[in-house]
């Protein structure tokens, strides 16, 4: 066991006129994650600390946060992979609720403006499933990992600077139903992303792709998607 | 379609965007050969120690060359312009949030454009020792 510092941004609306930082030091193993760290702190130090979280094991993307200037999942951060020393701080990009918890509603609007659901024309076949080749479903088999933390989007300087760019997340959600061969909605969603604020505000920084915790070429599914708009369109 | 038909979408149909971005993926790469060859003929071919008005002024001369060299200029004045001031206009609405201001320097900015262009194209095209 080795003793970590940990700096904490704290922010609570109703007793705050700003954020404010405060450090905790705990004990925790090499191989222990922030999130254990985190939670010690709520459990036994300090109740009032307020992080989302839930299944804890990289899956439901509800503990996303800044944890040494870099978008990490606090419950895939180790601290042998983090250092000694741990600066945390809420999702840029999006507005504090209380300490590390961001208000998600304009991300999950963007995420709800490219109808990212299945669109199909046609009814399902009597023998019951839509079949799909390797190759077929290979084309999106990346973009079908995301389990929209927002680690992307808000690591993203074009949605620091203007939050009615769509974001990396929802055109990554976009890519998995217009390159899978069962849904008919593409030309619809392509209509969507080819908007002023749609793909074309992505300025190829590549700091989604290096944030997402699951691995997703996050900037290669963007340029697929726009060399698919313009391919489309002339 | 009809399912999509009833969904709410943003407003679109515009291409202005699409076109912008291709264009400056085009003019990019064509200003790096440009430049590279730009670079090279006036670096290596001419010489650092040679270059002078004298040496502009005569490329620009000759009959068939003088042609060739004033259209490539020309390109080259073209490009560099509305690449860094479509960069410029990308700069301006991811940062200035303002629709007043930004309007305005927008409008600055396609002046600014308008000026450099007429400007330079004027002097390769009128342009005579």
């Amino acid at each position: 066991m080795k003793k970590r510092t940990l700096k904490i941004k704290r922010f609570n609306p109703t007793k705050d006129k700003k954020p404010y930082w405060q450090e905790f030091v705990v004990e925790a193993e090499d191989t222990d994650r922030i999130l254990d760290a985190l939670n010690h702190i709520k459990w036994y130090v300090d109740g009032s600390l307020t992080m989302r979280r839930s299944c804890a094991h990289g899956i439901c993307g509800s503990d996303a946060m800044c944890i040494n200037g870099k978008n990490l999942l606090a419950c895939k951060a180790l601290f042998k992979e983090v250092g000694d020393d741990v600066t945390i701080e809420p999702l840029a990009g999006l507005p504090v609720i209380r300490d590390l918890v961001v208000d998600m509603e304009p991300f999950m609007e963007h995420y709800r403006t490219v109808l990212p659901y299945f669109i199909s024309e046609t009814p399902p076949p009597s023998y019951g499933e839509r079949l799909q080749s390797i190759e077929e479903r290979k084309i999106f088999d990346d973009t079908t990992k995301c389990i929209l933390c927002a680690a992307c989007t808000t690591s993203c300087p074009s949605f620091w600077a203007r939050g009615e760019y769509i974001g990396p997340s929802a055109i990554v959600q976009a890519h998995r139903f217009i390159f899978d061969s069962r849904d008919d909605g593409a030309a619809a969603r392509l209509d969507i992303l080819g908007n002023a604020d749609g793909v074309w505000r992505c300025r190829t920084i590549y700091n989604c792709t290096n944030a997402c915790p699951r691995g997703i070429e996050v900037t290669k599914a963007v340029g697929e998607v726009k060399k698919e708009i313009l391919f489309s369109t002339l | 379609m009809k399912a999509i038909g009833q969904m709410p979408r943003p407003k679109s149909g515009s291409t202005f965007e699409l076109l912008s971005w291709f264009y400056m993926r085009v003019s990019g790469l064509l200003m790096a050969l440009m430049i590279t060859f730009h670079l090279l003929w006036m670096h290596l071919i001419v010489g650092l120690d040679n270059i002078n008005f004298s040496v502009v002024a005569d490329r620009w001369m000759y009959p068939i060359t003088g042609t060739l060299w004033r259209v490539f200029d020309l390109l080259l004045l073209i490009f560099a312009v509305t690449h860094g001031m479509n960069g410029i206009r990308f700069s301006i609405e991811d940062y200035v949030h303002n629709r007043s201001w930004q309007l305005f320097l927008k409008t600055a900015v396609a002046i600014l454009l308008l000026f450099l262009l007429f400007i330079g194209s004027y002097i390769v095209f009128v342009f005579e020792v």
